[in-house]
């Protein structure tokens, strides 16, 4: 784009939908102007504005992984305006996309190290797209253990590459669903996402935990990473605030010295302890 | 640059207004209409109200407009074609008879907008403005740009500062190029002069606190009942956040018709409940005391090590506006002394 026009999204055609779970959708997008598909770039973390025009931008991260070129993807809940218009859309339709924003997971720094990923609910998508880049630079990495829960077996996201996460020799899967949200067929773990978690108790010894979800489950998962011996250092999660620009200047996201939407949205225990409690 | 000090008789700053309108810029004046004095255009001096202490908005609107457009679209069965704003088609601006406080809150604004990421939008129309502020002669009950490193005569953030020395002239000194470019052109108006002392015929504003004070205080102040007692009365009208010259927090909404449409910003504030509302209906600033809470350190802990810049310039408009009668240099007093 030769415009310096930071509010012009992207123009991108959506090439795939997939249904996940009730209201929750997968798109991939392609750019539709090859110029910018050519000079795109992100890295694993960030997040982008995705309007439909008429309605709106909402905040998704990408759910792709940056390995993985030449389209984005994003997975969204229907929960309002924006997310309600684009779940009506289908393949072919334009949409815009403005990105990448925010600070990224330093997985350069996390090599040599086991991985812990626990996600909840509609959270998968932040984590799809570090553990896919984690995945595809695999040999950096020692054991990788991922706990994803949700309400329901039909509220489980990526069903597709849960299956395949599950069949890798090389990644430890462990997929549970809240007490009353299990199906006769269903061989996973019933319980809570904290509790499943000290039951497996994984080991904090040089080991990065990785932890999205809504915040009652951050909230109790954090204890048990304690107790199982993790410091707040390498303990990471995303944070979620209600976003407009994207970039530090709307004033929305700001929570005390930090704009969520560019110092972060990726903060460690540690950095988040050291911000009001105003996430 | 070095400031230049000149004298502008009162007839030749109105000969000025008419040459500069006349060259096609539009020249913004504080006007009083109904009672009520704000900025509005004007090619002459007639017009202007040079008696009122500070316009009831501050002069942001020139380049950071209450509702403007970022970008505008439309829709076909096949595509969709957005179009970008024209920020050459901008006009020319002179802001004439601002307040020194009022110069001193581009600072601010300026920062906000263009630290990392300039949004070119805002910047266009900064690069555009030139500033002719007027000194203080008075002050009211509200003013406390002298607590917050301003003051009555201050050339921060102005490109001209015009002093009223006489019943006929003004003392003028030219603070930045911009300033410079609009002498070069009218040197015939100014007339030479040594440096003068300013003080006497500026107003008196007592320094009650310090800005660095408020911010020292601020570190261990978050958790602390005084947000709860200052803010009782405040209704969250956003008022303050609107008049303020400083404040620059905004919104993007899309407004269709039909298979076309703009995509705007437009002035928000952090005092509204729906500001942080999440969409699944949690909210990390629940309480009207978050919001005064964190428009107290937005302004006077975040902004200094955001944009290295305090956001106050003390010029008592969110006061002065606020239905529910909230004074802030009483609040900052109160947390100056705590
Ligand atoms: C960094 C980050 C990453 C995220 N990643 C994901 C993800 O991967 N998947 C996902 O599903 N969700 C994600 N979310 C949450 C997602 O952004 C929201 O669920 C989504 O924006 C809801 O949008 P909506 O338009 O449907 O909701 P609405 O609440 O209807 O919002 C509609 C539009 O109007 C605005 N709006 C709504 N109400 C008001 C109001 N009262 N005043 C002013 N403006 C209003 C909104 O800002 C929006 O532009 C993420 C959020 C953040 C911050
Ligand atoms: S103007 Fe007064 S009542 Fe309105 S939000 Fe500001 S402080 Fe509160
Ligand atoms: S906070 Fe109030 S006194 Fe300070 S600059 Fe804004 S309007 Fe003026
Ligand atoms: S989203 Fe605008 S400042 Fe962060």
């Amino acid at each position: 784009m030769e415009n310096k026009n930071i509010y012009v999204p992207y123009k991108m055609k959506i090439e795939k939908v997939t249904e996940e779970a009730p209201f929750v959708k997968t798109f991939r997008l392609k750019f539709m102007n090859d110029e910018d598909a050519e000079k795109f770039d992100f890295r694993t973390g960030q997040f982008g504005e995705y309007s439909v025009y008429g309605e709106g931008e909402s905040t998704f991260c990408i759910a792709s992984a940056p390995t993985r070129k030449g389209y984005i993807e994003c997975t969204f809940r229907e929960a309002g305006r924006v997310t309600k218009a684009l779940a009506n859309l289908g393949e072919g339709d334009i949409i815009g996309f403005r990105g990448p924003y925010g600070n990224i997971f330093p997985i350069d720094e996390w090599k040599g190290k086991n991985l812990l990923f626990i996600a909840g609910g509609i959270a998968l998508p932040p984590m799809r797209s570090v553990i896919w880049n984690c995945l595809d630079l695999r040999e950096n990495f020692k054991d990788v253990t991922i706990l994803y829960g949700a309400r329901s077996v039909a509220d489980l996201v990526y069903k597709h590459e849960l299956k395949e996460w599950e069949e890798r020799p090389d990644v430890n899967l462990f997929t549970t669903v809240d007490p009353g949200g299990e199906t006769p067929e269903w061989d996973g773990k019933v319980g809570f996402v904290p509790t499943v978690l000290s039951e497996i108790a994984p080991s904090s010894e040089n080991t990065i935990a990785i932890v999205c979800g809504p915040p009652i489950m951050i909230k109790y998962t954090f204890p048990v990473l304690e107790k199982l011996g993790f410091t707040d250092e390498n303990i990471f999660t995303t944070l979620e605030n209600r976003m407009k620009c994207g970039f530090g200047k709307c004033g929305r996201c700001n929570v005390g010295k930090v704009f969520v939407c560019k110092d972060g949205p990726v903060f460690t225990l540690k950095q988040m302890k050291e911000l009001p409690a105003e996430y | 640059m070095e400031i230049v000090n000149k004298l502008l008789d009162k007839s030749a700053l109105s000969a000025l207004i008419e040459r500069l309108s006349k060259s096609g810029k539009e020249v913004y004046a504080p006007v009083k209409e109904n009672g009520i004095t704000d900025f509005a255009k004007i090619d002459t001096i007639d017009t202007i109200d040079f008696d009122c202490i500070t316009t009831i908005q501050s002069a942001k609107s020139l380049v950071f407009p209450r509702v403007e457009n970022i970008l505008s679209y439309k829709k076909t069965s096949e595509d969709i074609v957005v179009k970008n704003v024209d920020i050459t088609a901008f006009p020319e601006v002179v802001a004439l008879g601002t307040r020194p406080c009022d110069a001193a809150g581009f600072i601010p604004l300026d920062a906000i907008f263009c630290t990392d990421n300039a949004d070119e939008i805002f910047n266009a129309r900064l690069k555009k403005l030139t500033i002719i502020s007027i000194s203080c002669k008075k002050a009211d009950e509200y003013c406390f740009c002298t607590s917050v490193n301003g003051n009555p005569g201050n050339t921060a953030g102005s490109d001209i500062l015009l002093t009223e020395i006489s019943d006929s002239t003004y003392f003028a000194e030219i603070v930045s190029e911009k300033g410079k470019a609009i002498f070069d052109a009218n040197t015939d108006l100014f007339k030479e002069t040594a440096a003068i002392d300013k003080t006497p015929h500026l107003a008196e504003v007592k320094q009650e606190f310090t800005a660095e004070a408020i911010n020292e205080k601020l570190n261990t102040l978050f958790e602390s009942d005084i947000w709860d007692k200052q803010s009782m009365r405040c209704v969250g009208c956003g008022a303050c956040a609107y008049v303020c010259p400083a404040c620059g927090c905004f919104d993007i909404q899309d407004e269709n018709k039909g298979n076309k449409g703009i995509r705007h910003r437009c002035w928000d504030s952090c005092g509204f409940g729906l500001f942080t509302l999440h969409t699944s209906g949690h909210n990390p600033r629940e309480k009207q005391s978050q919001r005064w809470r964190q428009r107290i350190f937005h302004k006077f802990s975040y902004q200094p090590v955001q944009q290295k810049q305090f956001g106050c310039v003390g010029c008592g408009r969110c006061s002065r506006a606020c239905p529910a009668d909230m004074n802030i240099a009483e609040h900052l007093k109160e947390i100056a002394v705590n």
